[in-house]
């Protein structure tokens, strides 16, 4: 069986991330596409919160994959530290945008329910102030890459800002247990089925999630590609002005 | 279209600005993908030709 490592050559992670990205990307627009015309179009109101409802099909998956894409920064930024691989501190490199828009919808979303049903755009709740700071981190860590010339600099340096930022990324998931106040309502999925949503609004809500999941790895894998491309421009064009 | 009442707004806006960043985050992704392949491919062949 290959090696996990062999992934780390950049070479062998292009001409593999290649041949999966078609799929992974087909797949993510067919459970996106699936699950929110599911939800929006054939999904009932809910007793409580009527049609509002229907954000919890865009909510609820950005909000999970923006704590999750940081989790994976860290396991790439820990991979970076621990072995050096460039693949592994491109991969974090390239997933941070895609974190920082998840994030964005999670506010964005969150902020268009809360008004409705809380009567407020925006409360100093413990789970809204985490994601906000998560957000200002991920705009922290693009900007860190972006102003340091040198990769292996750079690479180390946001790793450690990941490290950091992984704290407020665990806060944000489980903000509501830690302080049992603010307006935010508790995990919409749980493995345990009493606290669940009802499953006429679950299995939409399954089919958005797995359609965030693939689009989140359809789009690294894209980026972490270019990432690598760039890398390997810069070296040739300081190559090429050294004669 | 459903019903959506009074959620109306907050409905549409969260799903017209949702998709909407979606759709500018894969084809900033795919726009960028795109060059820096065809950059890279230049620069190759350009320095493969000067030996």
């Amino acid at each position: 069986m290959a090696s996990l490592w062999e992934y780390a050559n950049p070479r062998k992670f292009i001409a593999t991330s290649d041949r999966v990205l078609p799929w992974v990307g087909a797949l993510a627009l067919i459970c996106l596409v699936t699950g929110l015309v599911w939800g929006f179009f054939f999904t009932p109101e809910d007793y409580r919160q009527g049609a509002s409802v229907k954000i919890i099909y865009l909510h609820v998956p950005s909000a999970l994959m923006a704590i999750n894409a940081w989790l994976m920064m860290l396991v790439a930024s820990l991979i970076w530290i621990v072995r050096r691989h460039h693949v592994s501190a491109l991969a974090a490199r390239a997933a941070a945008p895609v974190g920082a828009v998840m994030t964005i919808i999670a506010l964005a979303t969150g902020a268009l329910w809360g008004q409705p049903i809380w009567g407020t755009w925006w409360v100093w709740d413990p789970r809204l102030t985490s994601f906000l700071i998560l957000l200002l981190f991920y705009l922290g860590y693009i900007a860190l890459w972006a102003a340091i010339e040198n990769d292996d600099t750079a690479a180390d340096l946001t790793s450690v800002l990941c490290l950091v930022g992984s704290v407020f990324a665990l806060l944000s998931r489980y903000a509501v247990l830690f302080w049992n106040q603010g307006l935010h309502q508790g995990a919409s999925l749980s493995l345990d089925k009493e606290e669940n949503v009802a499953d006429v609004f679950y299995l939409p809500l399954l089919v958005c999630i797995a359609g965030f999941v693939l689009l989140f790895v359809a789009l690294v894998l894209l980026r972490t590609q270019t990432e690598i491309r760039a890398r390997r421009m810069r070296a040739l064009l300081a190559r090429e002005r050294m004669g | 279209m459903p019903e959506l009442g009074k959620y109306v707004f907050a409905v549409l806006s969260s799903y017209g600005i949702s998709v909407g960043i979606l759709i500018a985050l894969c084809a900033i992704s795919l726009i960028r993908a795109r060059r820096m392949r065809r950059e890279l491919a230049e620069i190759e062949q350009r320095m493969r030709q000067d030996g």
